[in-house]
């Protein structure tokens, strides 16, 4: 009982520390921040899965989550037509190579038995697959970037409700999890570390440069809302006189009302993902891969297929993971493929776990929580920091210039020295794992 | 008072204690022999008299001094070597680096050394050049009980120096001990083959569970009927 | 061979032969140095990319201090004066690194993936320090003559209508890297310290009963690290230019090259840094003109680049490469230590 009594605590804080923000900036940027620690919060959750339940070290949270941006913006975005009536054939040609290369992989993956043979030839179709692509494809790519290149210059996207992007962006980054797990799980773990490193630089990679695709470095705006917009509140009778009884400004009210559909979204994606972790957890299912990772000789021992059930886990963790990926991008309103930073992306949703308790589900969401808002809150308090620190320099002192000016990559190193911090004096995290008879 | 005694020693991995009790001593120039069955505890006891194990209880004596908180390295400066059960050579270093090796803590010149080990097993000076892991297990052995002479140790300790050896060079290896100890040197050896080993040690330990369960000299011990009946397998 | 064979010939020296060696020695550099810490002190270091960054950087300010001074080396770069200075530095945040970070977990015992996980930690704040210092940006720190030999000369030398050109950057590296090599194996194979770093590399537990002295090892193994780091960051900054994100992203195939070569193995590591650099470079380049002075005749002309990759995937190469060795040999070509 003691530890929920510390856990309550612990989320009080937090709640209060958005408040105090709200307080003294302003609401708005409290909806903002609360926002992202909701999603940074599910990216955690991922994380913690593959992590804290198998033991399993992704350095590609970034590739993961900017897949499920990627499915953000081919669900939600308005086809082009101009492009599909003059590339409708060629892209008709594209994916038929494409899914008959997949196809023809897959059942000689599933036909033949374990072996070189089978890797050889799976490969040998892979690359036939991608010459067909490149002598077919190349050309359709450069008809659909020709069409009107300032504003779209490519496909578009399907124009469906942006909400189903969510599960579809799971959905993309759990199979691409699947393909790196199945070559690299079983080997040494660092071996997973450095291939979901170099899977994501080459997502964000294809993100960049693919322009038929994602507009490449262009930029996709105006992604389709699932909440309403400022405007239309603006407008809207109903929301005027909530705003005339609640006495506030209805341009102020209604950017906040927005933000706060948004909360209301997020936390019931993360309440959901939450309760379904906890639930496999204590499942049979959660009990054996503690089993498995706390004694992997034994486990195999015993007859338990270890890699099988760390390709289960490692793709769970990444369906979540691409999941909060594609709700950043709905939030944002907009695919910016540079946004893309491993630091940013993978290695604070890293020290978010640790910090928060590996292992534990609602103490990597305390993590994504905390680590987030001082994320957020380190740069204006390093500027001020050094501001005071360099006061009693001249204004144009040369010194003083570079440290204003550098303060912002202060709060890298601080993430480093959290990390190494929370790993080495609190290696349990905040709210430690429970150990489950 | 013995050369080496490992005294009263408890003590495990940091769970349950292993070792309860056990005493274990040798004497210049003489051979003592650990037997005793699988897990009884013989390398354990091993480690403890090494110092690479915790002892809560007892301590380690070597010529009259107390050495219980040395750590390995140190005791290796006092004279004392070990070759382990497993994992004994380093395996893609030649057999001359292996030896070489072996006189780290030496500053002295160790050719005569080396020649003394070559003259002791002939084929690792043909092998020289040979990396220690592409040897066959005897020769490899071998590597690793030259390696711990190397240091021209007062104390020669082998864990099951005769493990996965053939019967003829196990009868070639337990000539070569009792050369090495006719030279002055102290020798603990934990084997598997009781009956020859308790056949040239002057002194046998039966282990059992982390307790001495009988104590006596090597001819002793294969005369008397128990041992033979539980350990010696008739 | 008529004119147009030695015109292709030339072309592919240019453009992927030369940049090739240079590139891989980079690489090996790079990727001895993971090796050396994996197979002593037993973990990937995820910190290793940033390392170079962070020797490069000091580096880099020692030359604009020596070229503010007035000191230079007159055709080769000031940064080769500024090097062992920055070594040095280099080195000492190294040893500060394993004595309040990783000497911890060596004395726990920890698992492999927790000294992974603080690298990771070390990555950030030597990347910070990096972005703190010198700022997030492009610095171009090559100062001296430029090229050995230019293409225009190369090309009235021969004749020919196709040039070679040899930059001074790239004779430096290669001759750098070959001297550094034969150090690091003459150090490893013929000196006590050297043969004891194997020997603990090989059997932690029977160096220990051998007498070595880990912390020597250690030490001397994270000062190797931080120096074959500095070196390899600074030839490449050199060579290209000293950007910090790129330094990071290089952690892909330096760690590819020590992979493809086997985890732990000096000579592997060498190998691999070539493999990775001849294959990322190779299938990068457009072939069109190669192609065109290789089929005879006019009449037939390529279209298209014929690239079989665009550079911007050049890291799928390494991450192909990874991918194979792991299929196929797991323990890469010369078995490592990674079984
Ligand atoms: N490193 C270790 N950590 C924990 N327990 C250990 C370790 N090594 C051995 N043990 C335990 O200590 C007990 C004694 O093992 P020990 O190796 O000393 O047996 P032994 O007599 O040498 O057996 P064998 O004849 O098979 O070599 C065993 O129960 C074993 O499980
Ligand atoms: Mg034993």
């Amino acid at each position: 009982m003691k530890g929920s009594i510390r856990n309550i605590f612990y989320f009080s804080v937090m709640a209060g520390l958005i408040v105090l923000v709200g307080q003294l900036q302003s609401w708005n940027v409290a909806l903002s921040i609360l926002n992202l620690c909701l999603i940074s919060s599910i990216m955690a959750l991922g994380v913690n899965i593959q992590w804290g339940y198998a033991g399993l070290f992704n350095v590609g949270v970034m590739g993961f989550a900017a897949l499920g941006g990627l499915a953000a913006v081919i669900i939600a975005m308005p086809p082009v037509r101009e492009a599909w009536a003059v590339a409708g054939s060629g892209v008709a040609v594209g994916i038929g190579i494409f899914l008959a290369t997949s196809i023809a992989a897959l059942l000689v993956y599933r036909k033949l038995r374990k072996g070189p043979l089978r890797t050889v030839l799976v490969m040998l179709i892979v690359i036939l697959g991608y010459v067909l692509l490149r002598i077919y494809f190349d050309p359709t790519t450069k008809v659909i970037e020709k069409v009107n290149p300032a504003s779209t210059g490519y496909l578009g996207g399907l124009g469906l409700p942006v909400l189903l992007a969510w599960p579809v962006g799971g959905l993309l980054a759990g199979a691409v999890a699947w393909i790196v797990g199945k070559v690299t799980l079983g080997l040494r773990s660092d071996y997973l570390a450095i291939a979901t490193l170099g899977i994501s630089e080459i997502i964000v990679a294809v993100l960049k440069h693919e322009d038929w695709l994602s507009r490449g470095v262009k930029n996709v705006n105006g992604l389709p809302r699932p909440v309403p917009y400022e405007v239309g509140l603006q407008n809207a009778q109903w929301f005027l006189s909530l705003c005339e009884r609640l006495g506030a400004d209805p341009v102020t009210f209604s950017s906040i009302f927005v933000k706060l559909c948004y909360a209301v979204l997020f936390a019931s994606v993360l309440l959901l993902v939450l309760w379904l972790s906890e639930k496999a957890l204590r499942s049979p299912w959660g009990r054996m891969m503690r089993a498995i990772r706390d004694n992997e000789v034994s486990a195999n021992a015993m007859g338990k297929d270890v890699t099988a059930r760390h390709l289960q886990v490692f793709v769970l963790g990444s369906i979540v993971v691409g999941i909060a990926g594609a709700m950043l991008t709905t939030l944002d309103g907009q695919l910016t493929p540079s946004s893309y930073q491993p630091l940013r992306f993978t290695f604070l949703i890293w020290v978010m776990v640790i910090v928060g308790g590996s292992g534990n589900n609602w103490g990597a969401v305390l993590g994504g929580f905390v680590i987030w808002f001082f994320w957020i809150e380190a740069e204006p308090l390093g500027l001020w920091l050094m501001n005071f620190l360099t006061s009693g320099m001249a204004a144009d002192n040369a010194l003083r210039l570079h440290l204003i000016e550098s303060a912002a990559h202060m709060r890298l190193m601080t993430m480093g020295i959290i990390l190494l911090l929370a790993l080495r004096f609190s290696p349990r995290g905040l709210i430690p794992e429970r150990n489950h008879q | 008072m013995s050369y080496l005694i490992g005294e009263n020693m408890t003590g495990g991995y940091g769970g349950a204690d292993i070792l309860h009790d056990c005493t274990i001593a040798a004497e210049q120039g003489e051979i003592a022999v650990i037997v005793g069955p699988n897990g009884a505890g013989k390398s354990t006891a091993m480690k403890a008299v090494f110092g690479m194990l915790n002892i809560h209880k007892g301590r380690v004596m070597l010529d009259g001094d107390d050495i219980t908180a040395l750590s390995p390295q140190d005791r290796v400066a006092k004279g004392m070597a070990f070759v382990p059960q497993s994992a004994n050579v380093f395996p893609s270093m030649s057999v001359e680096e292996n030896l070489e090796m072996g006189a780290f803590l030496r500053r002295d010149d160790i050719s005569t050394t080396m020649e003394q080990v070559f003259d002791l097993f002939p084929i690792l000076k043909e092998k020289r050049r040979q990396n220690a892991g592409e040897l066959s297990g005897g020769q490899r052995q071998q590597v690793a009980v030259g390696r711990a002479l190397m240091t021209q140790p007062k104390l020669l300790m082998l864990d099951e120096p005769t493990a996965g050896v053939s019967p003829i060079v196990m009868d070639e290896l337990f000539d070569r001990i009792i050369e090495v100890a006719r030279t002055g040197i102290s020798i603990l050896m934990v084997e598997q083959n009781a009956r020859q080993a308790l056949n040239i040690a002057d002194k046998g330990y039966v282990l059992v569970q982390g307790c001495n369960r009988y104590t006596d000299t090597g001819q002793a011990l294969l005369n008397n009927p128990e041992v033979r009946k539980s350990f010696l397998g008739g | 061979m008529t004119e147009e064979t030695l015109n292709a010939l030339a072309l592919l020296s240019n453009f992927v032969l030369v940049p090739a060696v240079a590139y891989g020695s980079q690489l090996a550099l790079g990727a001895l140095g993971v090796t050396l810490v994996y197979g002593i002190l037993r973990f990937s270091n995820f910190a290793h990319g940033d390392t170079m960054a962070f020797g490069t950087m000091f580096t880099i300010l020692f030359t604009w201090w020596f070229q503010s001074m007035g000191l230079s080396l007159g055709p080769l770069p000031t940064a080769l004066l500024a090097l062992p200075f920055a070594i040095v530095l280099c080195a000492l945040f190294a040893l500060l690194t394993d004595k309040f970070v990783y000497r911890f977990y060596r004395q726990q015992r920890a698992d492999p993936v927790i000294f992974v996980i603080a690298s990771v930690g070390v990555m950030f704040v030597m990347n910070g320090l990096v972005r703190f210092i010198i700022g997030p940006n492009d610095q171009n720190f090559a100062d001296g003559e430029r090229f050995i030999i230019k293409a225009r000369e190369f090309k009235q030398m021969t004749g020919l209508a196709e040039g070679i050109s040899i930059k001074v950057s790239q004779g430096i590296t290669v001759i750098t890297m070959i001297v550094v090599v034969a150090a690091l194996f003459w150090f490893l194979n013929k000196t006590r310290t050297g043969k004891s770093m194997r020997a603990y590399s090989d059997n932690e537990d029977l160096a220990l009963l051998s007498g070595i002295n880990p912390d020597r090892v250690v030490m001397v193994t994270w000062i190797l690290a931080a120096a074959l780091a500095t070196i390899a960051g600074t030839l490449y900054g050199l060579d290209k230019s000293f950007k910090p994100f790129t330094y990071f992203q290089l952690l892909l195939p330096v760690f590819a090259a020590a992979i493809v070569g086997g985890l732990g193995n000096p000579l592997g590591a060498i190998a691999g840094g070539f493999v990775v650099a001849f294959s990322e470079i190779s299938v990068t380049y457009a072939y069109k003109k190669f192609a065109n002075y290789m089929v005879p005749g006019d009449d037939w002309k390529a279209d298209g680049l014929m690239q079989l990759l665009s550079t911007n995937y050049k890291f799928a190469v390494s991450f192909l490469i990874l991918l194979l060795v792991l299929l196929f040999r797991p323990t890469g070509i010369f078995a490592g230590k990674s079984a």
